[in-house]
């Protein structure tokens, strides 16, 4: 089973349905137990990076996710899920992130309207981590719906940016861990491509 | 890289999708199920359903659209009509929306724009905004604010209204000329460029498309975001596909179909 994990932010149903529909056994999950019983985390988010970092906390579910993180159990972050994977953000730089992945998370650069709320296309840059299965079969500049005005610093993670002001980073991928900036769950076929890569994963991982 | 979002407009009643003429007179134009998905494979960037179901107890019907929709959809869907509070909000965006738009209650109220800011975040929050031209001719361009589908005249000025907008909280905001809604002369460019010009936020254009050009000088002079268009796809005329196509081959950046 694929827990999406349900912390009262946002749209969390999208992921859940895109997962779905795609024949995975996904589910919303509250309980830390139950989460902590899946083969795979979703960890989505919109909104801000605080309240969304506090919800987590005070459902309990951060262990889940650090948990997740030391057993190799694959968890995919979305969007602000994604940046609560690093160090902390600007945002809100009272409120700490789960520090799984090094790095902070920035605002988008200046000159560019806030937020980039529309598709852009993904690139992977030379020299950066090499793409492994999430990313396979996804070709070069394809396009992807962003809604955000922060994102993660680009590091030794990275595996995909985009150009936003600069280059912006869309994807990182560290162990069982990945991210993306972008919305999967919404980003029609190469989106849903994407998660049924990760599907794919969970399913190979599966806990015995 | 910006690049312009082209938006189906779905207006549902009661469940059905219809289009009116200058806010009256509406036809039947389908399921807003079979629809959705239809511009979805036609290569739409995001959709728009908007209700405007007069009576409040049939709400319930639109929520049900609306997962149905995020069910067999994976594009960005923004959702408006009849959203008067926070919980209203939440019932959209827990069915599967991911935008909410506010109009008329932002008007009455407007805190009510920082209060679904602050609990969803500003990507969720769309002002919708019923513009009309209210200078005479030869005079400087200004538009008025309207609301309760385009009744009622407000007074507020649109472009003071669509920076205190922003200032609340606003993520998007949809702007729809009255003065070209349903009649086919393309978008008020004027008061898209005044907007553009003064907020910082994406725009979204919409009222008056006919043309596959209209699109393009949204893009082009109105310099929005993206352009919204109804009757021109619902009616078969042309589909999202050779919309872009059209943008594309003015030099304006779109995801191709």
């Amino acid at each position: 089973m694929i827990a999406v994990l349900d912390y009262g932010i946002g749209n969390l149903r999208s992921a859940e349905k895109a997962l779905c529909w795609l024949g995975a056994d996904a589910k919303l999950v509250t309980d830390p137990g139950e989460a902590a019983r899946s083969d795979g985390l979703v960890l989505p988010g919109v909104g801000a990076f605080g309240p969304a970092a506090r919800a987590l906390r005070e459902r309990g579910l951060d262990e889940v996710v650090e948990e997740a993180a030391s057993t190799g159990v694959p968890l995919l972050g979305i969007c602000v899920g994604f940046q609560l994977l690093f160090e902390g953000s600007d945002e809100d730089p009272g409120e700490p992130g789960l520090g799984l992945l090094p790095g902070r998370v920035r605002p988008l650069p200046a000159g560019v309207k806030k937020p980039q709320m529309q598709w852009n296309q993904l690139h992977r840059p030379d020299g950066m981590a090499s793409a492994s299965g999430l990313w396979g079969e996804i070709p070069e500049a394809s396009w992807v719906y962003f809604v955000h005005s922060f994102a993660p610093e680009i590091t030794e993670d990275t595996v995909m940016t985009c150009e936003y002001g600069g280059p912006v980073a869309a994807a990182a991928e560290r162990g069982s861990l990945w991210g993306t900036q972008f919305h999967p769950e919404k980003s029609g076929r190469v989106g849903l491509a994407i998660l049924a890569n990760f599907v794919r994963h969970v399913e190979s991982h599966r806990r015995p | 890289m910006q690049s312009v979002r082209v938006i189906p407009c779905l207006d549902v009643d009661d469940g059905r999708v219809v289009k009116g003429v200058r806010f009256v007179d509406l036809f039947d134009a389908g399921d807003p199920v079979e629809l959705a998905t239809r511009y979805d494979e036609q290569g739409a960037d995001e959709l728009v359903f908007l209700d405007i179901t007069a009576s409040s107890d049939r709400r319930a019907t639109m929520v049900d659209v609306v997962e149905r929709t995020a069910e067999a959809v994976f594009i960005p869907l923004t959702v408006g009509g009849g959203v008067r509070a926070v919980g209203d909000a939440r019932r959209l965006l827990r069915a599967g929306a991911d935008k909410v738009g506010v109009n008329t209650a932002a008007v009455d109220r407007p805190a009510l724009v920082a209060e679904i800011a602050e609990e969803f975040g500003r990507q969720c929050v769309v002002v919708a905004i019923d513009a009309r031209r209210c200078s005479s001719e030869g005079a400087p361009p200004r538009w008025e604010v309207f609301t309760h589908g385009g009744r009622t005249a407000t007074g507020l000025d649109v472009l003071a209204w669509a920076e205190q907008c922003v200032a609340l909280g606003a993520g998007e905001l949809l702007v729809t000329s009255m003065d070209r809604d349903g009649t086919r002369d393309g978008f008020d460019l004027e008061l898209m460029a005044a907007i553009s010009k003064r907020c910082d936020v994406p725009l979204v254009a919409s009222g008056g498309v006919g043309s596959l050009a209209h699109l393009v000088e949204g893009a082009t002079v109105g310099g929005v975001d993206a352009v919204l268009a109804a009757s021109i796809f619902h009616l078969g005329e042309f589909t999202v596909a050779e919309a872009k196509a059209a943008l594309a081959a003015a030099g304006v950046t779109v995801r191709p179909a």
